[in-house]
């Protein structure tokens, strides 16, 4: 039986995706659950995985063409079934991979088209089969309906991953392969209680001793020739759109910090080897500018707001926003409830998001809620940028390079001294709306005495 | 204050709407001095009057369409139906006039229709219908089930004084087996607004009218068990009250959806998909359907038990949704 393709909803608000890559030819067998294609919608770009097993039999919708949600962007027919049918009415099916995209939807357009009329669309030339006569009650009638409701799945069934929306959707918020986690339910069939338990037992996604597969890779972006006009991706069009209201909505402002990493530079040469095998993931320096920052909005919670209207939004929990430059653009995942974490659970958060944003595995959850940005474009070299905030949020913190400085020290008995050291350049952009430039520079004291003296265990 | 029933919950409904209004009139067969086949009028014609308290002629079309009159006069009238099964005559005035007079006319056919419904009084299978889904799906109508004497008049009077034909199931097993104190003061409850009739973690019923019943003692069989269920009375049927229809499912993630109609085409149908709508991600079982067979509501009482949803019913299957 064929199974329909169609353009998934990435989240609650989204109701187009551009369907910007297929992995698969029209031929070509498909495994359940094995990407299919790829696609890029205003919150993020994602390999969407075949429904079904088969082989890609048709392409309906063309590369680079953005259609609503549920739009049926492809058919799979189930293996050897094609050869088995006496396949009716099929001449269109060679030329499928050029038809056209369906029209972009218009802006009004927000309910998703139906699916059947895009099929209908597609296949209007194939003959209906006459209806079976239908008995007109059903023969099982008398039977009492508890029985026929469910079909419980037998234990040797379960040897499929089985679960349920509820336990699917956690999983995938949390980024957990279903197929470690013990089900306990009928058949085998994972319950909300065993996903449950294993994201606590395993925060990071997979239990150490089975990691999961090598994350695949990011396809290339395409190259530009000189002379080329290209169209913006959709990740560049909102990129593009949402600078652009940034810097009118708040009206901006930078203060420049210099801060002396040196105590942390050491720390971390230090620690690092053993730190990363004790701990299982890299260690940077981004947990210790979260924690940072997280001590500077404790003592100015403002720098943590949002403006509605007239009113300020002092943010319960600070959720922090991490940039993540890709290779085709930048997205910013976010570290909900970062306050609530410690230096090795930022790290762990970080790095797990950064991986996720690089394989196109984040949901759109991921990506909102964000009430603090930190970017770090200090590896490529900068002394220090000036980051436009990401609104709704008032403050973006931007991380320079960290270089080796002669500087001037003062010894115990007041001699002044030359000595060298790791010198990094911070930068808050702020809007001046809400923050002052007080506040904002005191923020970055604040920032600047937790990374010189720091003091904190690292885990 | 004494305990009064679901049909005395009616009854005073009735009263205080027609006290309040002189706008509100009822017409029935045998509604008057008789005071109706169960006694809902009783006392109302000698209260009121013979021209506010109607005796008609059997002829349910010909009730409807005078009463449709009326209201475009700008009465609002309420009809008995003697039993609700015969409805059916009235169809086509219901569905193709009422329904359709405010958006075909602009005007509006403030219009309470009721009557006793439901089985498990050895009726037979022309008096024990639940003919619910038929105007459920006419847009224009609303429909209301109260499953409790409070909501019985608190809805009874909601209905008189909405602008809409509203059809008011009054399911006869309750009529005089439920008895509750109500309220001195005039209070109403809203249409279209669920209640959560028992609150619970494990697996929800979403339910309404006798079944209401069915489920809360299969909650407290299943207390025992440890099982919790949350029984949602929905209490009207249309408009649905999708919003606690989904807030039950991301609370318990497991769902039955209890009615005494039959299976297909039930509302259990439109509910599921409601859920399926608005709350997929949530679900952490398929969502199970427990209705009525089927068939012809039989008039052999063992049979008609063997047709009709009964505790066990649900205490099966919400203890395979609790391991599920």
């Amino acid at each position: 039986m064929p199974t329909d393709v169609i353009m998934p909803q990435m989240g609650e608000s989204i109701f187009e995706g551009t369907l910007t890559k297929w992995l698969k030819k029209p031929g070509d067998k498909v495994q359940r659950d094995e990407p299919l294609f790829e696609i890029s919608t205003d919150k993020v770009d994602a390999e969407i995985p075949a429904p079904a097993s088969g082989v890609l039999k048709e392409i309906k919708v063309a590369e680079g063409a953005t259609v609503q949600v549920n739009t049926v962007v492809g058919v799979i027919d189930a293996e050897g079934a094609a050869a088995a049918a006496p396949a009716p009415a099929k001449p269109e099916a060679p030329k499928a991979a050029v038809v056209p995209a369906p029209p972009a939807p218009s802006p009004q357009g927000r309910q998703p088209q139906p699916a059947e009329a895009v099929t209908r669309k597609g296949n209007g030339a194939r003959p209906q089969p006459a209806p079976a006569p239908e008995p007109a009650r059903p023969r099982e009638a008398v039977a009492r309906q508890a029985e026929s409701v469910i079909e419980f799945p037998s234990a040797e069934e379960g040897q499929r991953v089985r679960s349920s929306p509820l336990v699917r959707r956690i999983a995938r918020d949390h980024n957990v392969d279903l197929a470690r986690v013990p089900g306990t339910g009928l058949g085998g069939r994972i319950t909300k209680e065993d996903i449950l338990r294993f994201v606590e037992q395993y925060p990071a996604g997979a239990p150490p001793s089975a990691p999961t597969g090598a994350p695949a890779v990011a396809a290339p972006a395409p190259v530009a020739v000189p002379g080329d006009l290209v169209p913006m991706s959709t990740m560049r069009k909102k990129i593009a759109e949402h600078m652009v209201a940034s810097k009118r909505t708040s009206a901006h402002v930078h203060s420049i910090f210099e801060i002396d990493m040196t105590r942390i530079v050491k720390l971390r040469e230090r620690e690092r080897a053993d730190w990363e095998k004790r701990n299982g993931t890299k260690l940077t320096f981004m947990p210790f500018f979260a924690r940072a920052v997280l001590a500077g909005i404790r003592e100015w919670p403002v720098v943590n707001a949002s403006v509605e209207g007239e009113s300020i939004r002092y943010h319960r929990n600070v959720n922090l926003g991490i940039a993540v430059a890709l290779d085709w653009g930048l997205i910013v995942p976010v570290v909900k409830r970062a306050e609530e974490k410690n230096f090795l659970g930022l790290q762990r958060a970080i790095t797990e998001l950064a991986e996720r944003a690089r394989n196109k595995k984040l949901s759109p959850d991921d990506v909102q809620g964000g009430t603090f940005t930190i970017t770090n474009p200090g590896p490529y070299g900068p002394l220090f940028g000036t980051p436009i905030i990401n609104q709704p949020q008032v403050a973006i913190l931007g991380i320079g390079g960290i270089f080796k400085t002669p500087v001037v020290k003062t010894d115990p008995e007041g001699n002044d001294y030359f000595a060298v050291a790791h010198i990094l350049h911070v930068s808050l952009g702020y809007d001046h709306r809400v923050v002052d430039g007080a506040v904002a520079d005191q923020f970055l004291s604040v920032v600047k005495k937790k990374l010189e003296q720091w003091d904190e265990d690292i885990g | 204050m004494p305990a009064v029933t679901y049909l005395e919950a009616i009854r005073q409904g009735l009263w205080e709407e027609m006290e309040r209004d002189p706008a509100v009139f009822c017409m029935g067969e045998d509604i008057g001095v008789y005071g109706g086949a169960f006694k809902v009028t009783e006392g109302l014609i000698h209260h009121f009057g013979p021209e506010r308290v109607i005796d008609t002629p059997i002829a349910e079309g010909a009730l409807v369409d005078a009463a449709f009159g009326a209201a475009l006069t700008g009465l609002r009238p309420v009809v008995e139906f003697q039993f609700i099964d015969f409805i059916g005559c009235a169809f086509n005035q219901i569905t193709n006039m009422l329904a359709k007079s405010h958006y075909r006319w602009g005007a509006p056919a403030p219009i309470v229709l009721r009557g006793p419904c439901g089985g498990g009084v050895r009726g037979g299978p022309f008096h024990s219908q639940n003919p619910e889904m038929y105007f459920v799906h006419t847009p224009g109508m609303k429909v209301v089930a109260p499953g409790t004497a409070y909501d019985a008049k608190g809805l009874i009077k909601s209905a008189i004084r909405d602008n809409n034909p509203v059809l008011f199931l009054e399911h006869k097993f309750l009529y005089r087996r439920i008895k509750e104190e109500l309220p001195a003061d005039d209070y109403v409850v809203p249409l279209g607004k669920a209640r959560a009739a028992r609150e619970g973690r494990d697996v929800s019923v979403i339910t309404y009218a006798a079944m209401l019943h069915v489920a809360l003692a299969a909650a407290e069989t299943l207390a025992k068990e440890g099982i919790e269920l949350e029984v949602v009375d929905l209490r009207t049927l249309q408009p649905l009250d999708r919003e606690a229809i989904s807030n039950t499912v991301k609370k318990t993630n497991k769902v039955i959806v209890l009615h005494e109609d039959t299976r297909t085409a039930g509302i259990a149908g439109e509910i599921t998909a409601v859920i399926n709508e608005d709350a997929f991600d949530w679900l952490a079982a398929p969502v199970v359907r427990i209705a009525s067979l089927d068939t012809p509501v039989p008039f052999s009482p063992p049979l008609e038990e063997f047709f009709l949803p009964k505790v066990a019913d649900v205490v099966r299957a919400a203890r395979r949704l609790k391991s599920y």
